[in-house]
């Protein structure tokens, strides 16, 4: 087949080149910021940004071998945003070492920006490691059970932890081992619980799209299949009281109700779970106001949203400092090393986008959000594209919760959406939220391979190399019969 | 299952079509409101640090002048780094001025013309624009006397007592010029100034968090009984009332004043046991019994309104500039109410008000204002730290000083009369370690009760010569115990020492 040689050939040549460019602007980025902060370009600059090259470039070598038809676009866009994760995070470093002679002996791996290339490092190589383990995305649905399980856990240990093993800055999401080391079981147990999701609704999609009671001109899903959105409901609203975290909650369950919407392709659950999360929202939000408790940080939030300059120094402070942030930069910025993110709160965290957008303007920051509706959109077209009901799930599933997710925290964060502590994929600091977003860009990469490789004459999918050939039927994925 | 992809496609579509959106309203719309809030104000600091910082300067040895505070280039992207090279000694006068957080004292409230921004410096700006020169803050002279200062700053922190905690302050009586301004514990403000926001933040909680409160200047900010330096007050009102100096008083070894049985006895026995006691060796001797009765006598409202005249209950009172009327907040020196329940006079309360103790509460400058308008013929000048301000190239002088009168405290032979009984203080009584060869030198010590540590030691005094007023000063050192007094006299009279050899050597 000499054509489709060449098809995917090109496509892993355009990806070399984005990838060429995306690091050729990381490295221009960090030498502006030396220049900016230092004087001077430190004669190791250059050296972060060769180990991201040479990780990306192992990553576009087992892309090239393992998943040939892959989206090319999908690593270059991330590897951007990552490598402008990095070169903001090693500015922030800066701010705290005292002139050029200090600022040169720093190793790569120094600070918090080092720590954050050598999460990036072995984030990429896991993503790699999933490319290799998993030739086909299919294969994946035989653990589905088991991953349902484990997200569940993972989701949920931080909140039955108490709250000084789980508790960072008043959200409930982590498993603490010291003060040195946490992690994010959340960021994993999202993953799993989309592959968990496309698995069950696989399953139970004819049941839930054909069993339905009419009412007010809308079909209603009958109560036992109802159930497990309803349990879902439940989960997410228990997250909201007890990870005080609206973000999170709103995350599982719009990735749900999404998924769910995809599988039956019924605008009757769009319309319950939204009616369903609003109404939740706007219940705890009363219930904050009138009884305080659990609901009072919910609450709080709310107040800050609808007038951050009311308690400035208060509650308000992040938001306020972030909206400075965002206004100092203005439309061009003040130039990378030029502003002063030290004075943001989290700034390393859930305000790296304020951070960045104080230097790098708004134009910088509609760059950033491309880069990331870029992989959303690249990620749902590979739904559009594969072939089959689990890979357009997990595809469509994880794609649609990236998006939501960034839109969750920059929207919190410049003051559009009540703030909740969510991690910006990609920039943030940390490295269960590193790994996470890489294994979804491994899975996007596998996915939009089988979308876009050509079919084999017989109608089945050609075999991946190397790989053994896939299950033609989901492994356990029978179909439910409908019961009058 | 593709078409309600595509819809979720266009759900993230208008998700981050309003991202996009709030951006501009955020970045560009909103944008000059955010950058020029006044709570964003120090992310110009760039700007601020790329210009050289005008020095804060006190007067040295004859008519030059020496920067206490100053801005010297580094390598770094702020291009200026404030330098304190006196370390603690002149800290709570001059402040400190951090990178990441407000300054204080004189580098705040001269902020505007130290960094250059003042509509002073508005020609220089221009100019600078035209020339291509760099423009530069200016330079603010201060009253403060470099001698007074350090011999202030040396002997309080060498004092014999090992006392941990104290303020001092000497001022000009006849200018209202503060000569020196020391609070104790003091502080290096040289780390609080550090480039490196780590560092600055470390060295701020450190102080931040010294359960001693080095940060607190003590010489303003906060008030303690002042104990028998308050007998200067009763003195005055009573002088004011028709009694002279020679005046006899009733003496007696305890005073029980109507309507209490608490006894009001003298520091020891030997003092004033007497029957009867003439004004001026009442004051003197320090003698409680009879001041308390004077106090009983003349009244709650006479003692409070001649303690009024002489700056207790201001509340607004500043000392800094006198043009801008900004400076360091003084605290209010309070009597305290002296009532029953019911409003009428406690008199109780005042036997025990009429030597300082009770509710009375003093700053130490208050009590160097008591001494200056005594030395001053009864005139209490308006108090200020900035003499004058001089451009960034020192040939234009934007501000001179011209002292304000703050009040009257008594009339002219009111003062002259207390001068004497004063001086009786350092001549006669147990003050002489305040006396300054040459010099007339009056004062009162203050051992003032709190009830919770030991005693604490006041002095407040003058020194005059020909009738003219040179210096007041008043010391205080916190739960001195015995002697505390004692030793804040000799303190004094070293902190006069130094400032009338300096007038001399001029």
């Amino acid at each position: 087949m000499p054509r489709l040689k060449i098809d995917s050939t090109k496509r892993r040549n355009s990806e070399l080149a984005l990838l060429a460019l995306a690091l050729l602007l990381v490295l221009a980025y960090s030498a502006t910021v030396e220049a900016t902060m230092l004087d001077t370009i430190t004669p190791d600059f250059w050296v972060p940004t060769a180990a991201l090259a040479g990780v990306f470039l192992a990553l576009h070598v087992v892309v090239r071998f393992l998943a040939p038809f892959a989206d090319p676009v999908l690593i270059p866009a991330a590897a951007l945003l990552n490598g402008m994760g990095v070169g903001f995070l090693r500015r922030l470093d800066l701010d705290d070492v005292s002139g050029v002679a200090e600022a040169a002996d720093r190793g790569a791996f120094a600070g918090v920006g080092g720590r954050q290339l050598a999460w990036t490092l072995i984030s990429v190589i896991l993503a790699a490691a999933l490319l290799v383990l998993i030739r086909d995305h299919r294969n994946v649905s035989r653990y589905s059970y088991t991953l349902g399980l484990g997200a569940i856990i993972l989701i949920m240990i931080p909140a039955v932890l108490p709250a000084q093993y789980s508790e960072v800055n008043g959200a409930k999401l982590w498993i603490r081992f010291g003060s040195a080391f946490a992690i994010q079981p959340g960021e994993f147990g999202k993953l799993a619980l989309v592959v968990f999701f496309a698995f069950y609704l696989v399953r139970k999609r004819e049941v839930l799209s054909l069993a339905s009671k009419r009412f007010l001109g809308i079909d209603f899903p009958r109560g036992r299949d109802l159930g497990p959105v309803l349990g879902v409901w439940m989960m997410s609203l228990l997250l909201l009281v007890f990870v005080k975290d609206l973000g999170t909650a709103l995350l599982y369950f719009g990735m749900f109700v999404v998924t769910l919407y995809v599988a039956t392709e019924r605008s009757s659950w769009l319309i319950i779970g939204l009616v369903l999360f609003f109404g939740g929202v706007f219940l705890a939000y009363y219930l904050g106001e009138l009884v305080g408790g659990p609901f009072a940080n919910f609450y709080d939030r709310a107040t800050v949203w609808l007038d951050p300059f009311g308690d400035i120094d208060g509650d308000g402070y992040q938001l306020v400092q972030a909206l400075f942030a965002f206004g100092t930069g203005g439309l061009f910025g003040t130039g990378p090393g030029g502003g002063s993110p030290g004075i943001i709160p989290e700034v390393q965290n859930d305000f790296i986008f304020a951070g960045m957008g104080e230097e790098i303007g708004l134009f910088g920051l509609i760059s950033l959000l491309t880069l990331y509706l870029i992989i959303v959109e690249r990620g749902l077209r590979a739904a559009l594209d594969v072939r089959d009901s689990f890979g357009k799930l997990v595809a469509g599933g994880l794609a649609f919760t990236l998006g939501l997710q960034v839109f969750v925290i920059i929207g919190g964060i410049t003051g559009l959406i009540p703030l909740t502590g969510q991690t910006t994929p990609f920039l943030s600091s940390g490295g269960s939220s590193l790994m996470a977003n890489w294994m979804l860009v491994a899975m996007l990469l596998r996915i939009s391979d089988a979308a876009r490789r050509p079919l084999a004459s017989g109608g089945g999918l050609a075999a991946a190399p190397g790989g053994k050939p896939a299950p033609q039927q989901l492994h356990g994925a029978e179909t439910e019969v409908i019961r009058p | 299952m593709n078409a309600p992809l595509r819809k979720a496609s266009v759900v993230i579509l208008v998700l981050f079509g309003l991202l996009f959106a709030n951006l501009n309203w955020v970045q560009a719309a909103k944008g000059e409101e955010y950058r020029t809030h006044e709570r964003n104000a120090f992310r110009l600091r760039d700007v601020e640090y790329g210009k050289q910082r005008g020095n804060i300067e006190v007067k040295a040895a004859g008519v030059s002048t020496e920067a206490v505070a100053l801005s010297k280039g580094t390598d770094g992207r702020l291009r200026y780094q404030r330098e304190y090279p006196f370390k603690d000694v002149y800290a709570h006068v001059i402040g400190y001025k951090p990178v990441y957080n407000t300054a204080s004292s004189v580098e705040r409230f001269e902020n505007a013309y130290l960094s250059g921004q003042s509509d002073e410096l508005f020609t220089d700006r221009v100019r600078a624009m035209f020339t291509g020169e760099e423009s530069a803050g200016g330079n603010v002279l201060l009253s403060i006397s470099k001698a007074a200062q350090e011999t202030a700053y040396q002997q309080l922190k060498d004092n014999k007592l090992g006392v941990k905690v104290g303020a001092a302050v000497a001022i000009d009586p006849a200018t209202g010029g503060i000569q020196a301004m020391v609070s104790m514990p003091s502080f290096d403000p040289t780390q609080l100034a550090s480039h490196t926001k780590k560092d600055a933040d470390a060295a701020f909680a450190a102080l931040d968090g010294d359960k001693t409160k080095p940060l607190l200047n003590r010489a303003v900010a906060d008030t303690w009984p002042p104990g028998s330096v308050f007998k200067v007050i009763d003195s005055a009102a009573a002088l004011e009332a028709g009694r002279t100096p020679e005046t006899m008083l009733k003496a007696g070894p305890s005073y029980v004043a109507p309507g209490t049985t608490h006894e009001i006895t003298n520091a020891s026995p030997s003092v004033c046991p007497q029957d009867q006691i003439s004004m001026i060796e009442a004051l003197t001797v320090s003698c409680n019994t009879s001041f308390s009765r004077l106090g009983v006598d003349l009244g709650r409202d006479v003692i409070k309104k001649k303690a009024e005249a002489f700056g207790f209950e201001d509340e607004a009172l500043t000392c800094g500039n006198l043009k801008e009327n900004n400076g360091l907040t003084v605290a209010s020196s309070h009597v305290g109410e002296v009532a029953n329940a019911d409003g009428s006079e406690d008199k109780a309360a005042m036997a025990q008000t009429a030597i300082g103790q009770k509710d009375v509460r003093m700053t130490p400058l208050q009590g160097a204002m008591i001494a200056a308008a005594v030395a001053n013929d009864g005139v209490q000048m308006r108090p200020y730290l900035v003499e004058r301000l001089l451009g960034p190239d020192r040939t234009s002088t934007h501000y001179t000083v011209n002292p304000e009168e703050l009040r009257r405290s008594v009339s002219s032979d009111v003062a002259r009369d207390l001068q004497k009984m004063m001086q009786s203080v350092v001549v006669n009584g147990g003050s002489k370690s305040a006396q300054v060869p040459g010099y007339d030198v009056g004062g009162k010590t203050g051992t003032s009760q709190n009830g919770i540590t030991d005693n604490h030691g006041w002095f407040v005094g003058y020194a005059m010569k020909d009738g003219k007023p040179i210096s007041a000063v008043a010391v205080f050192l916190e739960a001195a115990g015995d002697g505390g007094s004692a030793e804040a006299a000799r303190i004094s009279g070293q902190i006069l020492k130094a400032v009338t050899a300096e007038r001399a050597g001029k």
